[in-house]
């Protein structure tokens, strides 16, 4: 899908819903620059959700979204989870897949899509919650990152399987003791970031959502090191204020408190040598083009 | 394969079986079915138009084939579409009847509901029907596992006549199917409309 086919047929374009027609007018589709900044002056991807008042991963969605710098080319994996919630109600090209096998399906998919459309840049970005990465969906996961397939991995750590009720996964936090685990958690949080780095991913991030900038940034990131080098990583915390006995309006001091330096979510950032490269050459140009713009706005008002 | 099960309007009961696992097949080229029975296209050309000027409130739901302007053909087709509401719009009576023109704009589930007044939505076709009171409608341009999911929900729940206008083979859950639609092809059931107005007699 290219934005020049994101267009409503002329004949029929009246009898469309007003959220479809400000899809065309108001979305950010084509604009490289696009970014979290545009949430409540442009059109969102992200229709409405499904999940629970005050849910941290509306949040991860909607900036994720607002962040992806090429969302009209990109295809989404989704698995079972809170997540398969949400993907039905977002304007971007997505596919879900059996539980855990994401990362399989997105390789396949990448791999056709190169095929398909050697001229385009097609990029591929699993969102998967930490059941399907980590636990069900590991062997994909990894199988995934040792054969550097260029396409992007989001994890969506709520630390449990939020979705069925509150059972214990592998990154629930050692001791922790949840609705459906009561007996606690007997062994430490895996440390995917770190599996991730050794398994060949060039770009690995641990972080909250509650930056917005943040999230942003590591998104753009993380999808251009993906594109040109290789497999990309992001652990996302997005806390179940449900199922840690918060309220709809903690989500966001659950995530300040955690991704305190000391704290099992702080900010933690693996870049390989390649891309770091890649990082720094993209921020020079974008320097020179903030420059451009800086030179011919005072030009103008000059 | 013959069979005795008719694809007739509902309610059927809740989760109809699907037309085709009771033996209802789909026409060859150049025919249509009407309530599972292969007819030549003319035939059902007739029996559709018919039906438009019968009913209370004859509704065409184009889906997003035809409403995104993703090619030149899919352009075409939505003119012909506007053409053919035009065409029934002008030979009901509007004093008793209504034709009505709603788009199915994706399959996404809506939350927490769909307007029924201005969309279709496949994973609940029925609220907008019963909404509008529609006793009639024609899909066009929606993804065959789409239809076939509303036409059964259709099928189900309501009393509504289903007609597909369907691109590819046509539809066996509906009550009365095209196939290789084209935009001639839609033409060419607003010229039937055209020709039966005043012959066909209205609503009760």
């Amino acid at each position: 899908m290219s934005k020049e086919r994101i267009k409503i047929a002329e004949e029929l374009y009246d009898i469309m819903p007003p959220e479809y027609q400000d899809l065309v007018k108001r979305a950010t589709y084509g604009n490289e620059t696009r970014g979290w900044k545009d949430i409540g002056t442009a059109k969102e991807l992200i229709e409405e959700h499904s999940l629970c008042a005050g849910c941290p991963e509306s949040m991860a969605f909607r900036y994720i979204l607002a962040s992806l710098p090429n969302p009209e080319d990109t295809v989404m994996v989704g698995s079972t989870g809170c997540t398969s919630l949400v993907f039905p109600h977002v304007a971007v090209h997505n596919i879900h897949s059996l539980f855990g096998n994401q990362n399989a399906i997105a390789s396949g998919l990448k791999r056709a899509l190169s095929v398909r459309f050697p001229d385009r840049t097609k990029d591929v970005v699993v969102l998967a919650g930490d059941g399907a990465t980590v636990d069900i969906g590991l062997d994909m996961t990894l199988q995934a990152w040792f054969r550097q397939e260029k396409f992007t991995t989001i994890c969506f750590d709520n630390e449990l399987y939020a979705n069925t009720g509150g059972q214990e996964s592998g990154l629930m936090q050692k001791g922790f003791v949840a609705k459906m685990a009561p007996v606690g958690k007997s062994f430490e949080k895996v440390r995917l970031p770190e599996i991730a780095r050794e398994s060949g991913c060039h770009y690995v991030v641990q972080c909250t959502v509650s930056k917005p900038n943040l999230v942003e940034k590591i998104i753009k990131n993380a999808i251009y090191v993906a594109r040109e080098i290789g497999p990309t990583y992001l652990q996302i915390y997005t806390p179940c204020i449900l199922e840690i006995g918060k309220n709809s309006m903690e989500g966001l001091q659950e995530m300040r408190d955690s991704e305190k330096p000391t704290e099992r979510f702080a900010f933690k950032e693996f870049v390989s040598e390649p891309a770091k490269e890649l990082l720094a050459e993209r921020a020079a140009k974008e320097k020179e083009r903030k420059a451009e713009a800086k030179k011919q706005l005072a030009g103008q008002t000059a | 394969m013959t069979t005795s099960y008719k694809v007739m309007p509902g309610p059927e009961h809740f989760l109809p079986p699907s037309a085709s696992s009771m033996g209802v097949r789909l026409p060859d080229p150049g025919q249509a079915h009407i309530h599972g029975t292969i007819v030549p296209e003319e035939e059902a050309m007739e029996q559709a138009a018919r039906q438009f000027l019968s009913a209370k409130v004859p509704t065409i739901f184009p889906g997003p084939l035809v409403l995104w302007a993703w090619n030149e053909k899919a352009a075409k087709k939505a003119k012909a579409i506007r053409h053919l509401y035009e065409t029934i719009k002008e030979c009901v009576d509007s004093k008793i009847q209504q034709a009505m023109l709603i788009p199915m704009p994706d399959y996404r589930p809506k939350y927490p509901k769909i307007n029924p007044e201005v969309e279709i939505n496949p994973n609940h076709p029925n609220l907008t029907i019963w909404h509008n009171k529609i006793d009639a409608c024609m899909f066009v341009g929606v993804h065959c596992h789409q239809a076939n999911l509303s036409l059964k929900i259709i099928r189900g729940g309501t009393s509504c006549y289903t007609v597909a206008m369907c691109a590819q083979a046509g539809h066996e859950d509906a009550m009365l199917s095209f196939r290789d639609a084209t935009a001639e092809k839609i033409d060419r059931l607003a010229d039937w409309v055209k020709k039966l107005k005043g012959s066909v007699p209205p609503p009760d």
